[in-house]
């Protein structure tokens, strides 16, 4: 499969990216790990005229520490965000959730920011921040705005990133301490989740539970009035929407969501 | 556009297709035919290489990206006089191929996993090739290679 023409630019900085949005509007594509924009080109689900290459900017590629926020760079790749200290020290979940995306080749070019672009229900970055409560630095030409993450995420494949802004900077909160889990629950190796949850402390996100990753509201509300986890656990597909495909049907999703949400309320509070 | 790239110590530029897969560059413009295209949907790993000495699925990265870079693949392995890489080495004694088909990509992605781990346990080898399918070993064999070419008793 080879993608339809277009023509590739290889961004020089933030502005440059911006530039070339404005110019070119719906035309224009933003490549950065292409770990899932290339496979969209191979089957030509999208036919760009101009590719904007951000994967060598170094200017949004960083872990820094600043106050109590991590804040990481859009184009930071999976592997440095699995290998990051800082985040290992205050926020171990992210470094967690990152080594299991794909494989080693897949986290060897795709990126923090563009996963959670990219907006699939299934991903498991997406999950991650809506737990730990991250706050999305988004720029276009009407200039720079910061979203908190319940407002990022907002349809199947669609998230608030329009088609003429760049995201620059995840920001998360420092959670050294703190208990967090990860439950993933795949059938092949190197595969998206069939269900996942992401919990830190008493929130709890569902991965491939709707058309966008969603906070378990139910379950929070039951762990405030002093339920168990088990308990907790019971009210984990309520209000979710999930799919049936070849995978799973709802019911079974809805099954998985429970189980994985006790295991993940269980293993957080013992950390 | 111009791209100058390094592959397998050899630099050069050529003028390719803006859209041209780094794949179809190292097979077609190169000549380099080891490395296979299995899936081409950025499954199987049977397209995997070297790149900037990182494993990467080259049906999934432009040539274009490979700009500036160095590439490696698995003709660039073995040493001038014809001695194998000891993940070459390990892959013939422990027979960790049949078809063969997978391993180019299969001996790059080891490269890639020791690399970083330079002692994988059996566990951390058979996690590190998740993104590498076989169709005939049933992975066995090329777990055992992967510890011997670290130096380890595959037992
Ligand atoms: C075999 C395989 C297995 C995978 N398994 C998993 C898995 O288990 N879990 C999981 O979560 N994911 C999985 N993925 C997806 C992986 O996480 C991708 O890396 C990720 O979805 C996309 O990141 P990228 O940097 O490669 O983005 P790209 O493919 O370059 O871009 C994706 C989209 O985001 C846009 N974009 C990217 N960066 C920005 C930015 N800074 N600002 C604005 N728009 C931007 C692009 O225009 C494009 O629309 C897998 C992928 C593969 C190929
Ligand atoms: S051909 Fe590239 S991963 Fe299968
Ligand atoms: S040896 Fe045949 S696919 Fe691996």
């Amino acid at each position: 499969m080879i993608p339809a023409p277009f023509s590739y630019v290889r961004a020089d900085s933030v502005d440059h990216v911006l530039s070339l949005l404005v110019e070119h509007g719906d035309e224009a594509k933003v490549l950065a790990g292409g770990q899932s924009l290339l496979p969209i080109l191979k089957m030509r689900l999208a036919r760009p005229e101009v590719v904007v290459d951000i994967s060598r900017l170094s200017e949004l590629a960083y872990v820094r520490v600043e106050g109590d926020e991590v804040a990481i760079g859009a184009a930071t790749r999976h592997r440095e965000v699995v290998d990051s200290a800082d985040l290992q020290r205050d926020v171990p979940l992210l470094p967690y959730v990152a080594s299991l995306v794909g494989d080693r080749q897949v986290r060897h070019r795709g990126t923090f920011g563009g996963s959670l672009v990219h907006g699939d229900p299934a991903a498991d970055l997406p999950a991650a921040v809506l737990a730990l409560g991250a706050t999305f630095v988004i720029q276009g030409p009407a200039g720079r705005r910061e979203v908190p993450a319940p407002e990022f995420f907002q349809d199947y494949f669609q998230t608030a990133v329009g088609e003429d802004e760049l995201l620059l900077e995840i920001r998360v909160p420092r959670v050294p301490g703190v208990g967090w889990a990860y439950e993933k629950f795949t059938r092949r190796a190197n595969d998206w989740a069939i269900v996942a949850v992401a919990a830190v402390d008493n929130r709890v996100a569902l991965a491939n539970m709707s058309m966008t990753p969603m906070r378990a509201v139910a379950v929070e509300a039951a762990l405030a009035g002093g339920a168990s986890a088990a308990q907790a656990a019971q009210a984990a597909a309520e209000g979710t929407s999930p799919v049936t495909d070849m995978h799973a049907d709802e019911e079974y999703r809805g099954h998985l969501a429970r189980v994985l949400t006790e295991r993940a309320l269980v293993t957080a509070a013992g950390r | 556009m111009q791209v100058t790239t390094t592959v397998n110590g050899e630099a050069r530029t050529d003028e390719v297709e803006d859209r041209l897969l780094l794949v179809h560059y190292l097979r077609d413009v190169r000549g380099l035919r080891a490395t296979n295209v299995g899936c081409d949907t950025t499954s199987c790993g049977a397209c995997t290489v070297l790149l900037d000495g990182e494993s990467v699925k080259s049906c999934t990265v432009l040539a274009v990206q490979a700009d500036g870079r160095e590439v490696s693949t698995v003709e660039g392995l073995a040493a001038a006089d014809g001695t194998l890489h000891p993940v070459q080495a390990a892959f013939r004694q422990e027979h960790g191929l049949q078809c063969g088909f997978c391993t180019p990509g299969m001996v790059m992605a080891c490269v890639s996993l020791l690399k970083d781990n330079p002692r994988p346990t059996e566990h951390e080898v058979r996690d590190g090739l998740e993104g590498n399918f076989c169709r005939c070993t049933g992975y066995h064999n090329i777990v055992r290679a992967v510890l011997v070419a670290s130096g380890q008793d595959p037992k």
